[in-house]
């Protein structure tokens, strides 16, 4: 690595020195700079084992990763042949293509496309009318996907079009308007001018599954289970974006999209024609979106609207967000980490441990490992352990509840929290907003107050999360990844994997 | 005499009723270097917006090339040969000092979507002459834009840095004019006098023809073939360093008649 490092040194040098050679003994050298001259000695990196580890990462080629990755991830149904699992895993492939769609409008040409989710909703519903009894027309994959790809693309053309003038906020609300025009025209398109088109909010029933030179691809095996090979197909289909989205933003389209998202002005005066270079990034986001509804449509053999509508806006946006939006392996690593997330905190045993798991990492990398972590989690358990006991001692009733079923951490919280047999309908709201207040008067108060103030503050968040949460999963799941993702935001605005971004300086 | 490169016939321009160029005729002749001095809001800067087309014009013709050039897009002039930097900075700063330069050549190169995507043996003979080209261009400044400066972003250099780095991407659109809005501004005496000498190199190495608007008056009497004077959108003085800096009128537009002096 070294000798790669020195011959980017000296060929620079050269140019330098021819072009002070001109210059009289009197004149001051142009462009002589120590600094660069002596970057070499200035490189830091991190110290001691984990930063050389860092520094031989650096130098896995990105293809070997993504090998890696998508080796490891067609192993699923092999590792599990739970068809659950098998779900959940083409459900994440599918977020995986959906954030990479999204990044192209969002991460590399800067342009906040709220309709997105539109774009998956149209190849859905193309797909779904292109292949199934609606209409009586069952055409071959191999021709409905390119063909939904182009109807993708071209709904994406029309719709940038007004963001050739629009930017920022505006753009915004032109395509949010855009996503509730589709699923108004989706849901009431039973009755389009007299035509019944999209069903409705009954939606398309009946839709082929996917089928390759005449051998169709049953969604279920024998037994119901969920056929693998679906998996397969869209991960390959995710390879294939994935590889010619990278060599697209390594070439000078990408460069002229990452342009026009730094300053579109400049980006025109420089030569690159921003409208149309908008517009095809539009359209590109939209073909992929439309491409992956394919997919889901084929597995569901069904589209409805309520499949694309906000909820799914804002995971998608989550993702790309939470991953580090402009870096395509960010956003994928964000699109199963979201997925993974949501999935887990559907079961509570899973969601409890995961909760639990959460706070003490959280407060690790609040406070590190110091005698501060040790005091606010020896205190946290004695004050568990004593309030458990004054509360057991004065009425049975008050700790016997059952917060969900079992598992070894729920035994063990069950000696530790408070959870009664049938508390008062006040408590779960009353003990909700206090630990939020709570946890917002934590940012306001400094030192030791602060710590002494986390103790309760735990306890309570752990009583909420047993008697109030743990019973509503659906509500739970969306709230911990706000705040997830508000505390990461907070962390690491840049995403996890996103570069160090400014706006201005 | 050489020939016209751009010409300006009568060109005006009015923000509503403000009037901020007005019945003005300018021409840069081929290989030439002009200044354009004036005090602010002379309508300067203005002038660069109409000629890249940032603006157009209420009235007059702007020819550049013998052709032209009113009512084209920017990223149309600038394929035509007209390249600009700005004078609040506008950098790609998100993006590497190279790409920032490897952006600039999108005009005069062709690799499409698809091409790209293959990675057609094209596409990368391109792509590599695009890299080549722009680190040829960073070279110019010397050590200042080199080595592992390559693969920083640009959010990473210092001011004066900045103002080279937009220098190095204007001249990878492979103009044949340069427009330098304030090259100078904020850098110190040492990296003026370097600027000074870089522009001079601009035309006699790379044989481009310079337009520059410069407060500086040390970099004006070191570069300028011609100075041309604006206030208030008109032309008030055109000549050389010593004729424009005597002319009473822009002495009268710096510091103001008399009156205030005499009391």
């Amino acid at each position: 690595m070294s000798g790669g490092y020195d011959d980017e040194l000296t060929r620079p040098l050269k140019g330098a020195l021819e072009a002070t050679t001109s210059e009289g003994p009197t004149s001051p050298a142009v462009g002589r700079d120590e600094w660069v001259a002596r970057h070499g000695d200035n490189r830091m990196g991190r110290g001691g084992r984990l930063g050389l580890l860092e520094d031989r990462l650096r130098f896995v080629p990105w293809w070997a990763w993504l090998t890696l990755f998508v080796v490891l991830f067609s192993l699923v149904p092999v590792a599990s042949d739970s068809g659950y699992v098998r779900r959940v895993a083409f459900d994440i492939a599918i977020y995986m293509l959906l954030a990479l769609g999204l990044n192209v409008v969002v991460g590399w040409g800067g342009l906040l496309d709220l309709g997105y989710v539109a774009f998956f909703g149209i190849g859905a519903y193309s797909y779904a009318l292109l292949s199934s009894d609606h209409y009586g027309i069952h055409l071959p994959t191999i021709v409905a996907i390119p063909l939904v790809v182009v109807i993708g693309a071209c709904v994406g053309f029309l719709v940038g079009l007004p963001s050739r003038r629009l930017t920022g906020d505006y753009l915004a609300i032109v395509t949010l308007f855009f996503l509730q025009l589709f699923l108004t025209v989706t849901t009431n398109g039973d009755d389009l001018f007299g035509h019944n088109v999209t069903g409705g909010a009954n939606g398309i029933l009946r839709v082929d599954p996917l089928s390759f030179f005449g051998h169709a691809l049953p969604v279920s095996r024998q037994g119901g289970l969920f056929n693998p090979a679906y998996l397969y197909v869209v991960l390959a289909v995710f390879v294939v974006v994935f590889v010619a989205l990278r060599f697209v933003n390594l070439s000078r389209t990408g460069r002229a999209w990452r342009s026009l998202r730094e300053d579109p002005l400049a980006a025109e005066v420089m030569g690159m024609p921003v409208n149309s270079l908008k517009l095809m990034s539009f359209a590109f986001g939209a073909a992929i979106a439309a491409l992956t509804g394919t997919f889901v449509t084929a597995v569901n053999a069904s589209a409805f609207p309520l499949s694309f509508s906000f909820p799914l806006l804002i995971i998608v946006y989550t993702m790309v967000i939470l991953g580090g939006a402009g870096n395509q392996a960010g956003v994928v690593l964000g699109a199963v980490l979201v997925g993974i997330l949501l999935e887990l905190l559907r079961d509570p045993g899973d969601s409890r441990v995961l909760f639990y798991a959460v706070v003490v990492l959280g407060l690790f990398a609040a406070l590190r490992l110091s005698v501060r972590f040790a005091v606010v989690l020896a205190g946290v358990a004695v004050f568990g352990l004593v309030v458990h006991s004054i509360a057991g001692a004065i009425d049975s009733g008050w700790v016997n509840g059952s917060g969900g079923e079992g598992g070894g951490v729920a035994d063990a919280m069950a000696n530790w929290v408070v959870v009664p047999v049938a508390p008062a309908g006040w408590v779960a709201p009353v003990s909700y907003i206090s630990v939020v207040s709570l946890a917002l008067v934590l940012t306001l108060v400094r030192g030791w107050a602060r710590l002494a103030l986390l103790v309760p503050v735990l306890y309570l968040a752990a009583f909420v999360w047993e008697n109030v949460m743990i019973a509503h999963p659906e509500p739970t799941r969306y709230i911990v990844l706000g705040v997830l993702l508000i505390a990461l935001m907070i962390l690491r605005p840049s995403g996890l994997l996103g570069e160090k971004r400014v706006e201005i300086i | 005499m050489a020939e016209k490169l751009l010409d300006l016939q009568g060109v005006s321009m009015s923000f509503g009723g403000l009037r901020v160029i007005d019945n003005l005729d300018l021409h840069v002749d081929e290989g030439e270097i002009v200044s354009v001095i004036g005090p602010n809001g002379a309508g300067k800067t203005t002038l660069f917006n109409l000629v890249t087309g940032i603006y157009q014009p209420t009235d007059g013709d702007i020819v550049f090339a013998g052709a032209s050039i009113k009512g084209l897009e920017p990223h149309q002039i600038t394929r035509r040969g007209i390249a600009r930097t700005f004078q609040t900075l506008r950098l790609f700063l998100n993006m590497t000092v190279r790409e920032n330069v490897m952006a600039a050549a999108y005009g005069h190169t062709k690799a499409g979507v698809f091409r790209s995507m293959l990675r057609t043996p094209g596409m990368r003979r391109e792509e590599q002459e695009i890299r080549a080209l722009a680190e040829k261009r960073l070279a110019f400044f010397g050590e200042r834009l080199m080595g592992y400066r390559w693969d920083q972003p640009a959010y990473s250099l210092s001011y004066a840095n900045r103002r080279r780095l937009e220098i190095a991407r204007a001249t990878a659109t492979n103009p044949r004019m340069l427009l330098l809005d304030e090259p100078a501004a904020g850098m110190n005496p040492k990296e003026t006098q370097e600027i000074t000498e870089l522009i001079a190199k601009l035309r006699t190495e790379a044989g481009y023809t310079i337009l520059v608007i410069e407060h500086d008056m040390h970099v004006v009497e070191g570069i300028s073939d011609r100075v041309i004077a604006l206030d208030h959108g008109l032309k008030i003085a055109e000549g050389t360093f010593e004729q424009v800096a005597t002319s009473p009128k822009v002495v009268e537009a710096y510091l103001g008649t008399g009156g205030m002096a005499r009391k």
